[in-house]
């Protein structure tokens, strides 16, 4: 480095550890004053724990943190911020219940005579904000203003407290284009008086756009820094997913050509999702790639209407049918395998038995329960059929393991008889054995004639069974892939370089 | 500029002019200064106890404890001034310094091993009446010239009306406590934690001291109003004032502060008394009313008060959407 001045914050050998697991294994990062740097990587990779270790929120087990040289310990976030070190959260940390410059002083507010000045306080709020380019009334609540503004008025706050290192964890989550524009705007102006502006995210565009480096995290370890102008986003996202990108061949039964399904038009949910479009044959497996946070999920949900769409519609058999709320889309033979299985799923106390029967009794209606014959059959059936592993139905699903648990859900939707199955992450957490069984369970059911759309972050598990792939990237559908073009190296290079014209020459 | 979270007291506002109005339409004469000097000095102990309620519910919490303490107030006040020859002021003195502590200690239970102050209040609440109980369970008359002095303090109106000590203590603390909660560090931090006790801590806030210290500041006040209730009745009586913090609580509600905390106003408690006191005046002068309809026309109020809350927070929501919605679309 030429720089005289050195680094504002330099991190060195930070480990973390937690019971049974090592969070973060001797990870190092430096900040340049005046430079926007992007911390990337997966889900669990370590990026929050990295910064919690900054901000004093966890105490490190490891390692030293110098900010402008010298040695600092930050206990708490409180005594972070007094050091210099600002964080401004995904979820705006600011008090909806308090008018903009409240927020903005709180607990520094101007006195006079021992009592607030109310006055002064807005006088200088605005002059503040009008400093971020915002011309709006401090004295008005703060949610009288978008959430982008909230983002702005929180990086003020943590700027005036701080004021020499900014992190932005997901500020943008949920800004749509031209919000995060006047958030970057902000940025720039920052990184211009010379603050180091840490990134988080997982919208790669917005990286290449905004940051200088990029230090990328996998499995609590740093996999390198980077200096984006250098590399490419497929660089970043190998880096990042960490495979060796071998092209598979893979000898896939072409798909069985039933009567088209379901067929989604223009379904999306502004600032969730982008209008997006698909079709599903019978018989047939679609996989959603792409990058936490690209809107697989939200795609999961807005199909299966656990959340509401704003527009388009779905349409089944050819007929337009209404599906708003979960309760219509089970009515409709449609049943959705959620993502987290711990908040979302199982009931961890009720039996095996009484969660593989609930949804099937649910769309039936409580007045009519199943006969206890009949759930024990449909329960044992189930059991026999997914190879569950357990000591007795009675037992509460808590007590299963991961996979047996992913299973037992698997067989409550199944149990409802679904003509059309969606897969939220289905082997997320779960072991290797049970992994394969799931995906030899998908292949079974396709060739059983359902139709399936899973989601998944592992592309050779997509890969394995899709008969197409979609890929989203920043919660929009940027790409189809079918048959042979089903490669883990394809997928990589649609969630990296879509839309550039080399990639769409090459198709 | 009217907000919308300026609403619920104007709502309050309109209520109490409203109901003032229709009193006096059926009997002119609550409109004469009498009944409004009897309506502060008979509500005295209720709002200064109410002014500490407002800030516990600001703050999201709640204090059961406050009935109790009044009453234990008043017994200590009644047996000190019978067994020794204190000076009532000294009195006065030391079970505010006891009340306050009290409070304190119950902030402090609340924060440091983050218990509902629902329970930590409920089991103060037991504690401040066994404790009065301790100190007599017969009711003890206060004969002291002090005392006397004190109740014959008033300022008599041209028209008849006595506004008494008590009253113009009540109105004092609420002109304090308005300061307080809206010119104030400690009032902003009280707003701050009702508005969402985890962000309030990212943000740097002292949490510890601020929760201790609106719990000290509603003991302190429940002291004080203990006091009055002891001007107010000339005797201390261990079972006395038990449901008031039910009272209190009401008031606040009805006054347009959210029971979820975060938005209100010191000033719209004032008037929630007030509404409450002129039905009980009105009951007064209609005669023939079981003096039960006081709770139920209150019921319903809080009833009203509620869903009004309910609607405005809905309302907020729903113009919180528009506004991100046009937002983008600039």
């Amino acid at each position: 480095m030429t720089h005289d001045t050195g680094p504002v914050l330099h991190a060195k050998g930070i480990s973390k550890f937690f019971p049974g697991t090592i969070a973060l294994d001797e990870v190092d990062l430096r900040l340049e004053p005046g430079e926007v740097h992007a911390l990337l990587g997966e889900n669990g990779a370590g990026k929050s724990t990295l910064i919690k270790c900054l901000t004093g929120a966890y105490q490190r087990d490891n390692g030293t943190i110098h900010l402008d040289g010298q040695e600092v310990s930050p206990q708490s976030t409180a005594d972070s911020q007094r050091m210099g070190i600002g964080t401004v959260y995904q979820e705006v940390n600011l008090l909806p219940n308090l008018t903009v410059a409240e927020n903005l002083y709180l607990g520094r507010q101007p006195m006079r005579w021992g009592l607030m000045a109310r006055r002064r306080m807005n006088a200088m709020a605005r002059e503040s904000l009008a400093g971020y380019g915002l011309d709006i009334d401090p004295a008005e609540p703060l949610t009288a203003y978008s959430v982008a503004i909230q983002q702005v008025v929180a990086i003020a706050r943590a700027v005036e407290m701080s004021g020499k290192v900014l992190i932005l964890d997901e500020p943008t989550a949920s800004l749509d284009r031209d919000e995060v524009q006047l958030l970057f705007s902000v940025i720039r102006q920052l990184r211009d008086r010379g603050l180091a502006v840490v990134f988080i995210t997982h919208f790669l565009d917005q990286v290449f756009e905004i940051s200088d480096r990029a230090t990328i995290l996998r499995n609590g370890r740093v996999v390198g820094t980077r200096v984006l102008a250098d590399v490419s986003q497929k660089d970043v996202v190998t880096l990042m997913l960490g495979r060796q990108l071998e092209s598979q061949v893979h000898d896939r039964k072409p798909a069985k050509a039933g009567e088209t399904l379901i067929e989604v038009e223009n379904l999306g949910k502004r600032g969730m999702l982008d209008p997006l479009s698909l079709a599903l044959r019978e018989g047939e497996v679609v996989g959603l790639a792409g990058l936490l946070g690209s809107g697989r999920t939200e795609t999961a949900n807005l199909i299966f209407g656990a959340v509401p769409a704003d527009q388009g519609r779905i349409l089944l058999r050819g007929k337009e049918i209404p599906v708003s709320t979960p309760r219509e889309a089970v009515k409709h033979r449609f049943a959705l395998c959620p993502e987290d299985r711990k908040t979302e799923g199982i009931v961890g106390d009720l039996s095996v038995r009484d969660n593989i029967i609930l949804a099937r009794q649910a769309s039936q209606g409580w007045m009519r329960p199943i006969p206890r014959a009949e759930v024990n059959e449909i329960a044992e059936r189930y059991v026999k059929a997914l190879d569950i592993r357990l000591a007795s139905l009675d037992m509460p699903i808590r007590l299963l393991s991961g996979g047996n648990q992913q299973k037992a859900l698997l067989a409550r939707w199944l149990a409802t008889n679904p003509d059309f199955l969606i897969l939220d992450e289905p082997t997320r957490g779960i072991d290797v054995g049970a992994h394969a069984e799931i995906i030899a369970l998908i292949e079974q059911l396709r060739s059983d004639g359902m139709a399936l759309l899973v989601a998944s972050s592992e592309l050779e598990e997509l890969v394995a069974y899709s008969t197409r792939v979609i890929v989203l990237r920043d919660r929009k559908q940027v790409r189809e892939l079918s048959g042979a073009e089903i490669t883990p190296e394809n997928i990589v290079h649609a969630i990296a370089e879509h839309g550039t014209p080399a990639e769409e020459g090459a198709r | 500029m009217i907000r919308s979270t300026h609403l619920p007291l104007l709502v309050t506002l309109a209520t109490f002019v409203l109901a003032y109005a229709l009193c006096a339409s059926a009997y002119p004469s609550m409109l004469s200064t009498r009944v409004v000097a009897n309506l502060l000095t008979d509500n005295a102990f209720l709002g200064i106890a109410a002014v500490g309620m407002t800030f516990v519910i600001l703050s999201g919490g709640i204090d059961l404890s406050i009935g109790s303490v009044i009453a234990f107030t008043g017994v200590f006040l009644a047996v000190v001034l019978r067994d020794t020859s204190m000076h009532p002021l000294v009195a006065f003195a030391l079970v505010l310094m006891i009340t306050t502590a009290f409070g304190a200690a119950m902030g402090a239970l609340i924060h440091y091993l983050e218990m509902p102050p629902f329970i930590v209040t409920l089991a103060g609440m037991f504690l401040a009446r066994g404790a009065a109980y301790v100190l007599s369970t017969e009711s003890v008359p206060i004969t002291h010239e002090f005392y006397d002095f004190l109740q014959g303090l008033y300022w008599k109106d041209p028209s008849g009306g006595r506004f008494r000590l008590i009253g113009g203590l009540m109105v004092l603390t609420f002109l304090v406590g308005i300061l307080v909660a809206h010119r104030t560090r400690f009032g902003q931090n009280v707003y701050a934690l009702g508005g969402g006790g985890q962000t309030a801590k990212l943000m740097g806030l002292p949490l510890a001291s601020t929760t201790i210290g609106i719990y000290a500041v509603s003991g302190g006040l429940a002291g004080l109003a203990g006091i009055v209730f002891s001007l107010y009745t000339s005797a201390g009586y261990s079972l006395a004032t038990v449901g008031v913090e039910l009272d209190a609580i009401a008031a606040v509600v009805i006054g347009g502060t959210l029971l979820t905390g975060g938005y209100g106003f010191v000033a719209g408690t004032f008037f929630g008394i007030l509404i409450m006191g002129l039905i009980q005046t009105y009951i007064v002068f209609d005669g023939t009313l079981s003096s039960w309809w006081t709770k139920i026309v209150i019921g319903g109020l809080l009833f009203a008060f509620i869903v009004l809350q309910k609607g405005l927070t809905w309302a907020t929501q729903a113009r919180r959407r528009t506004t991100t919605g046009s937002a983008a679309h600039s």
